[in-house]
């Protein structure tokens, strides 16, 4: 399993694109918010939880067709569904690797991007706790996405109407931590509700996606 | 004897042949008179005016959206675990009817809303809700209709339809944590003290019956129409071969 997930990070790295493309686009989405509504700061203050959440979750739907879709092509996914692992375990590590290549660089830098959009002091600590329990759930829930489209020919477009309402929940709790956080209340509440949203998608979902790779590659 | 047999599509479509006409004659006589009652033989609430007539189709409308996902869960279920056809089938003709009635309880919500919120739309927890289910809607069609083979169809769209009601039902209350709301809150309850007084339970209950029958007569028409089509397909693939 170690081996698969140091490989899907390799191929991730090293093959061209992907990998910095869903950073560079975090970095596009929210350079063009002020161009949008203004630079007036206590506006971009306002707003910058929100846009700050879902420029990173439309990054993370960026590089989501890609985690199985290649390794289908090629038949490596016929082989890893046929090997001593598990499926569960695969669609797992191979999510892991996803959050490791996309979700944890957005998490290192958003601060910065925070600074961009005059995100108010106190909200930056969590901003940073917010993306790193909930970009663990988009993962998983684009990694089950991917499942579900991996054997079509033009799955992108659907892949996103598909994921992207299962990202509600994620985007509310996550957008209203960093909300409460940076007008200085309490954010247990959220917290432990986005919390709850990953651990549950995290144990779940890989079945759920498991079960669509088998029909999608019977 | 037991209700497996209707899994037969040579018994479901006969059963249904038999059906269909009563059911769906029962459907627009519930429906003309719960409407024409309501609209014109209640009398205008004190606070909404005539408005409120248009609670007739709002309620039921939204009520059916709801129990419509809630059927194509239980189908959806069904043929996973039992493989019968004609469960699959009327999930897929169901989400169509479905996302209709959702669109119905939105648009009529938007047309109450304007004289009394004084807005089409707000970001209410419910009106939230509402159309993300709508988009859970669209997700299973384009599903359905991106996939050629129709049993893989038939198992993604099942699997997305279970793991898609868990999303919705989380988002239902995550929307409540987001925003208050305008909306009012239950008052057909069986058991609150707090209900809509009997002139409009009644007819609104005509209402419901209507828009129940209504989403009966259709499920079966469109599974009868699926079931025709799978008929077709298969007897096409039998001269190519011959």
């Amino acid at each position: 399993m170690i081996a698969l997930l140091l490989r899907d990070i390799r191929l991730a790295v090293r093959a061209g694109g992907g990998f910095g493309f869903g950073l560079a686009f975090f970095l596009l989405v929210t350079v063009m918010v002020p161009f949008g509504v203004g630079p007036e700061p206590a506006t971009l203050a306002k707003i910058a939880p929100g846009i700050l959440w879902v420029g990173a979750l439309l990054s993370c739907l960026l590089s989501l067709d890609r985690i199985f879709a290649l390794d289908f092509e090629d038949g490596s996914l016929d082989l890893l569904a046929t090997a001593p692992i598990p499926l569960e375990g695969v669609v797992a590590i191979k999510a892991l690797a996803h959050w490791l290549v996309t979700g944890l660089p957005l998490v290192l830098v958003s601060p910065v991007l925070g600074v961009l959009m005059n995100l108010p002091g106190p909200g930056y600590g969590w901003l940073v706790a917010s993306l790193l329990a909930g970009t663990p759930a988009l993962s998983v829930i684009g990694a089950f996405g991917a499942a579900l489209t991996v054997g079509l020919k033009r799955g992108g477009l659907l892949l996103s109407l598909l994921v992207l309402p299962m990202y509600v929940p994620t985007l509310i709790f996550g957008a209203e931590v960093v909300k409460r956080g940076a007008m200085g209340l309490a954010t247990g509440t959220p917290m432990a509700l986005l919390a709850g949203i990953t651990a549950g998608a995290v144990a779940l979902l890989p079945f759920a996606a498991a079960a669509a790779i088998r029909v999608n590659l019977r | 004897m037991s209700i497996w047999e209707y899994a037969n599509p040579k018994k479901f479509m006969q059963t249904t042949e038999v059906i269909l006409p009563w059911v769906a004659v029962l459907a627009v006589l519930c429906l003309v008179t719960g409407l024409v009652w309501g609209f014109f033989f209640t009398p205008d609430a004190d606070r909404f005016g005539s408005t409120v007539k248009i609670i007739y189709l709002h309620v039921p409308a939204a009520m059916m959206a709801t129990s419509a996902w809630a059927m194509m869960l239980v189908t959806s279920l069904i043929w996973l675990i039992r493989r019968h056809h004609v469960s699959a089938l009327s999930a897929k003709a169901a989400a169509p009817v479905g996302l209709c009635f959702t669109v119905i309880g939105l648009v009529t919500g938007a047309i109450w809303g304007q004289p009394m919120w004084g807005t089409w739309w707000a970001w209410d927890p419910r009106l939230t809700a509402f159309l993300i289910l709508a988009l859970f809607y669209l997700g299973y069609i384009a599903l359905w209709s991106a996939v050629d083979d129709p049993d893989t169809a038939a198992d993604l769209t099942s699997v997305l339809c279970i793991v898609g009601s868990v999303f919705a039902f989380l988002s239902r209350y995550a929307v409540l944590f987001w925003n208050q709301g305008l909306h009012q809150g239950a008052s057909l309850s069986l058991d609150k003290k707090e209900n809509v007084s009997d002139v409009y339970w009644i007819p609104l209950l005509v209402c419901i019956a209507g828009f129940v029958l209504l989403f009966i007569t259709l499920v079966f028409l469109r599974t009868r129409t699926e079931i025709r089509a799978r008929r077709l397909a298969a007897l096409l693939a039998r001269e190519r071969l011959a």
